[in-house]
Order: structure tokens, then sequence, then C-alpha cells
């Protein structure tokens, strides 16, 4: 699913000024009210964490089941009745996977490497552009900025012959560039969206006083804004890695044939169409391939919520 | 310094790489989208143009059969996805010890490589050692292996199950981000006047996150039409065509059997549906933007 453009986290650009607002007296009597407000009782507080328990089910069954089988030795796991618990479980897949999926490193250093690529396009395309757009009053901004996000109304696959036959013609078939150069594209208009956002919010009066002190306008992005949009593009950056390497399938899947560039997604593919498939090799292989996205979102989430989703209500 | 003829030119300079960029990997291919499809191009470089023969072709053949089943597999993903992220960011807005954590729980499918969640699901829909018919057979629902991928009307389900699953998470946080910047006076103005949970939750959240739910379900809707990985993943369209939707069709035409002037006359038709999303998109983020209700 296509990331989409939002605004950036009020939270980000104005931390916690509603608190620090209110005199003390009028604080302790409104934290007072929100505590009252947020006071359950013991039956809501169970329907709340059953709901909760349900609906986490649902988003995690298919890696809770995915671990297990990963513990499972391959006997236990072509065996029925089904058992949710691996008897006999052991670590073994993880060892042996990588035997059994020769290309297995690679695969991984190719989607880190092909996400990169994509970001850095990414970032050199759109940190002059969002600047554009948040700064400049130039005729037909509007539209343009509107045709921009049209583009993620369609996705490669509507657009997959005529991008292979430019891919032909361009050689990049069968290398990395197909699949960094169509990939990245896609990511370019939400992309300009969050940092438009983010660069809005840096007060006019910054370029102004540069301006009057004759620096050129090229000389005021590069030292007066760039510094001060770092953590916006820091955050661009993060969500267009993200992307990048969630997307990471039809463009490989069509563009490429070579093992030596596949990403982790159709290694694995490849992997998955077999006949005989050892599938807690597979899962243990998919948990090895994830682990870097999952310590992400770990330490990142914050940033990534702000940036991807906020501003849902801006007006 | 502003509404100069320079610094207008300075911001198309600015613009210059991306919209080249764009120009050439996004609207070159969708001019040409068009061109091809009144066209007879396939693997051998030449081709003549054949006028609408390609598009009376498609709908001479089962090509209506295959919008009405994307438009249904399409409807009942978005609406479920809706119903699901509604529900769950109500429940993450409760304001429970926990919920940062929840919050964190709940991003897997989205941040994750599609296709490796694609797998493990593919996994799951096994019928000898899968988890759910393994499941429904321990608590004696179902009573021998049901292989949900083997069977049309179950894969086509089992298919929007896990698009669903895919496109839960966005819904949810995006629902989520727009519960809590609703304004917490309202709450607490509502609460002195002594209104219940759920008058307030009825009176303020819910008109409060239509617009957010409008814009959403746009969205929701423009993705999953365009949704590829997860059929082609689980089921390439089968078994006999049960899940082949406008886009899995038009890639096995033009993918898999090399029919690029056949394939891009489906593409456009695929064309003409997201626009009209699209312009419904636009309509409503602006109407938002503008300060009216949608």
């Amino acid at each position: 699913m296509t990331v989409q453009p939002l605004d950036l986290d009020e939270k980000m650009a104005h931390p916690a000024d509603d608190a620090a607002a209110a005199p003390v007296v009028a604080r302790k009597s409104v934290k007072a009210t929100r505590a009252m407000i947020d006071r359950y009782t013991w039956y809501e507080y169970l329907a709340i964490y059953a709901g909760i328990a349900v609906f986490l089910f649902f988003v995690l069954a298919p890696f809770i089941e995915g671990f297990m089988v990963s513990l499972k030795p391959l006997s236990r796991l072509f065996s029925t009745p089904y058992s949710f618990w691996p008897e006999n479980g052991s670590l073994t897949a993880y060892f042996t996977m990588w035997e059994s999926v020769p290309g297995f490193w690679r695969y991984i250093v190719n989607s880190l490497f092909i996400s990169t690529a994509a970001t850095v396009i990414v970032l050199i395309m759109v940190v002059p552009a969002a600047y554009a757009f948040a700064r400049f009053p130039f005729p037909g901004r509007g539209p343009l900025l509107a045709a921009f996000l049209a583009v993620n109304m369609f996705s490669g696959a509507v657009l997959l012959i005529p991008l292979f036959r430019l891919m032909r013609q361009l050689g990049f078939l069968n290398t990395y560039w197909a699949m960094i150069v169509p990939g990245a594209a896609f990511l370019i208009p939400s992309a300009i969206w969050l940092l438009r956002t983010y660069m809005m919010r840096i007060p006019r009066e910054l370029d102004e006083a540069a301006w009057v002190d004759g620096a050129s306008r090229f000389y005021t992005l590069r030292r007066v804004i760039l510094p001060i949009a770092m953590p916006g593009i820091s955050v661009v950056a993060i969500t267009t890695f993200i992307g990048a390497y969630a997307q990471q399938f039809i463009f490989a899947l069509t563009f490429n044939s070579k093992t030596e560039f596949m990403p982790l997604p159709i290694g694995l593919f490849a992997y998955f169409g077999r006949q005989e498939v050892v599938w807690n090799e597979l899962m243990a292989a998919s948990f090895v391939g994830i682990t870097p996205v999952l310590i992400l979102i770990v330490f990142l989430q914050r940033y990534l919520v702000a940036g991807l989703t906020a501003g849902a209500v801006k007006t | 310094m502003t509404g100069s003829r320079s610094a207008s030119l300075f911001a198309f300079a600015l613009l210059t790489p991306a919209l080249l960029y764009i120009l050439g990997i996004v609207a070159y291919p969708l001019v040409d989208t068009i061109n091809l499809s009144f066209t007879n191009a396939a693997l051998k470089p030449a081709y003549d143009w054949v006028g609408w023969a390609n598009y009376e072709k498609i709908f001479k053949a089962n090509f209506s059969e295959v919008i009405i089943r994307t438009v249904v597999w399409t409807f009942f993903s978005v609406s479920i996805k809706m119903i699901i992220g509604t529900f769950g960011a109500v429940l993450l807005n409760a304001a429970v010890p926990g919920r940062a954590l929840f919050r964190i729980l709940t991003m897997p499918p989205w941040v994750v490589p599609m296709a490796i969640g694609i797998f493990m699901w593919g996994w799951m829909y096994n019928g000898q050692f899968g988890m759910i018919s393994g499941l429904l057979q321990n608590f004696g629902i179902v009573d021998g292996p049901v292989a949900w991928l083997a069977y049309g009307n179950t894969a086509f389900w089992a298919t929007i199950v896990t698009d669903v699953w895919i496109g839960v998470p966005l819904v949810t946080i995006y629902l989520l981000a727009a519960m809590q910047s609703i304004p917490r006076d309202l709450y607490e103005a509502a609460w002195t006047d002594g209104a219940g949970r759920f008058y307030r939750f009825r009176r303020i959240t819910m008109p409060m996150i239509i617009p957010a739910m409008v814009t959403m379900s746009l969205l929701s809707l423009i993705a999953t039409f365009n949704s590829f990985d997860i059929i082609w993943i689980l089921t390439r369209g089968g078994p006999s065509g049960s899940t082949t939707t406008m886009i899995i069709d038009t890639y096995k035409t033009a993918i898999g059997s090399y029919k690029y002037g056949e394939g891009a006359a489906r593409a456009v038709m695929i064309c003409l549906f997201l626009s009209v999303f699209c312009l419904a998109y636009f309509r409503v983020v602006g109407k938002i933007n503008t300060g009216e209700r949608a």
C-alpha cells in the first residue's frame, strides 16, 4: 500500500505548548478533570483490553504463527492434528537456512542497497521541490502540486508495459537500476508533500533576513533552510526508506531475472514457488529479513507516526 | 523577495529535477500506455495501429466479469478495513496502561516488506498444516482440512482478508491521529455537562473524524484497486480466474502472454476508474482544506 501524503505532526514542531501556557492552578484542575474523564470502571477496562487483544491478535497472528513455524522441525510441521506450540522446538532452521537459501545474504544486501539508492534519489529530487512549493507563490503552483499527488494513484502495475519498454531502451533491464529508478518515482509525491508541510512551518523571516544580508537564493536554501529543515528531512528519509524496503516486489519481479540482483522478497518468492517448500527455513529467513525494520519501528515509531499520519484533521 | 519574476524562475529551477523525473517515469509511460492500447504491439519490435480493436476484443471476452469482480473485491476490502481500523483506533485511543506498546504492535504489517507478510498468510491458509484450518478443526468448527486457496470462493475471501490485514494499520493509525487532534476541551465541557462516554463518542468523536474517514476511504480505495502483490503471491489470480482482478488480468495479458497492446487497453480501463477516484479525492480534500465539512 502506498504511503499517502499526510502532514507532519503538530507535536513535532510545537512540543507541548498547550500545557505550558496555563497557570499552575488552572492546570491542576484541568488535570483533575482529565483524570476523571479517563477513569474507567472495571468492566470498561475488561472490554477495552479484550477488544485490544482481539485486534492485536488479527494484526500479529501471521507473525506469531510464522515464528512458531520457524521453530518447528520439518517432521512436526507436516503432521496432523495441528498444534500451535512447537514441540521439540529448536532454532535449527535459523542455521540451516543459510545453506538452503544460498543467496540469502546477497538478497538482504540487495534490498538495503536498492532502498538506500531510491531514498537518495528521492531526497535529491524532493528537497528543492518541497522548498519551491513551500515558499514561492509561482504561477501554477496549486495544479502542479495536485499533479504530483496524482502520481500516487497509479501503481507500478498499471504502467508496467511502457515502463518495461523504457527500461529496455535505457538498458536497465536486469540491473539494479530497473528496480531503483521506477521505485523512486512512486515515492516522490508523498515525500514532497511531507517535506513541504514541514518547511512551511519554518519562519519566513529567516529567508528574508538572509536576503537582506545579500545572500543569494541558493545560498539561503543551502545554509539557512537546509540545517533548520534537517529533522524534517530525516523523517522523510526514514519514511521513504521504509516505503522502499516494504514495496520491493513488482519491478523486481518483472524487470530483473538475475539472481545476484534480487531483493529479499523476490529471492524468497523464488524459493516459495518451488514444489517442496521448506517452510520452517522460509519463515526463519523471513524473520531475519524483517528484523531490521522491526528494530527501526521500535526506536522510530514516534517519527513514523508523526510523519505519516498526523494532520488527518488539519483544518 | 516574493512575487518577483526571478523568484518564480528560481522556484521552477528547483522543481525541474523532480518534474523531469516524474515526466519520464510516470507521465510518458502513461501516454505510451494509451498509445499502445490502439496497437497490436507484442514481443516483435514492429506493430500497427489497430484502432479500437483491442477494446472490442477485451469486452467480447470476459472483461466485464473481471470489472465486476474487481469492484466487489475492492468494496469488501475497503469496507472491512475501515470498520476494523475504526474499532482499532477507538480502542487504542482509550487511556489505558500499555497503550504506547499497543500502538507499536499495530504497525508491523504496514512496515514489513509486504511480500514477506503474504508468505506467512500463504502458510496460514494451507489446508493440511496451516493455522486457520488447523485451529478450526481443533475447535471442531470444520470437519476436515480446508485448503482456503484451492477453491474459487474461499480464495476470493482469503485474498480480501490478507489485503485487509495489510491495510488496517494505516487506517487505524490515521484515524487515531485524527481522534487525538480533537481538542480535549470539547470532551471536558461535555463531561462537565454530564454527557456519558457513548454520548461523547457519538456527538464529538464521530463528527470530528468523519472528514478523516472520508479521506482515508478514498486513499484506501485507490491503494486497494491497485493491489497486486497479495493476489499474485497467494493465488496468481486463480483458481480458474476467481481472484483475477483488473490489475492481475492486465499483468497476465501483458507480461504473461506478451500481448502488450491488449494489456495496455486493459490498463487504460484501470486508469479510467482510478481517475474517477482521484477526482473524488481532490474534491473532498479541497473541501476539507477550505473548511467545509466533507
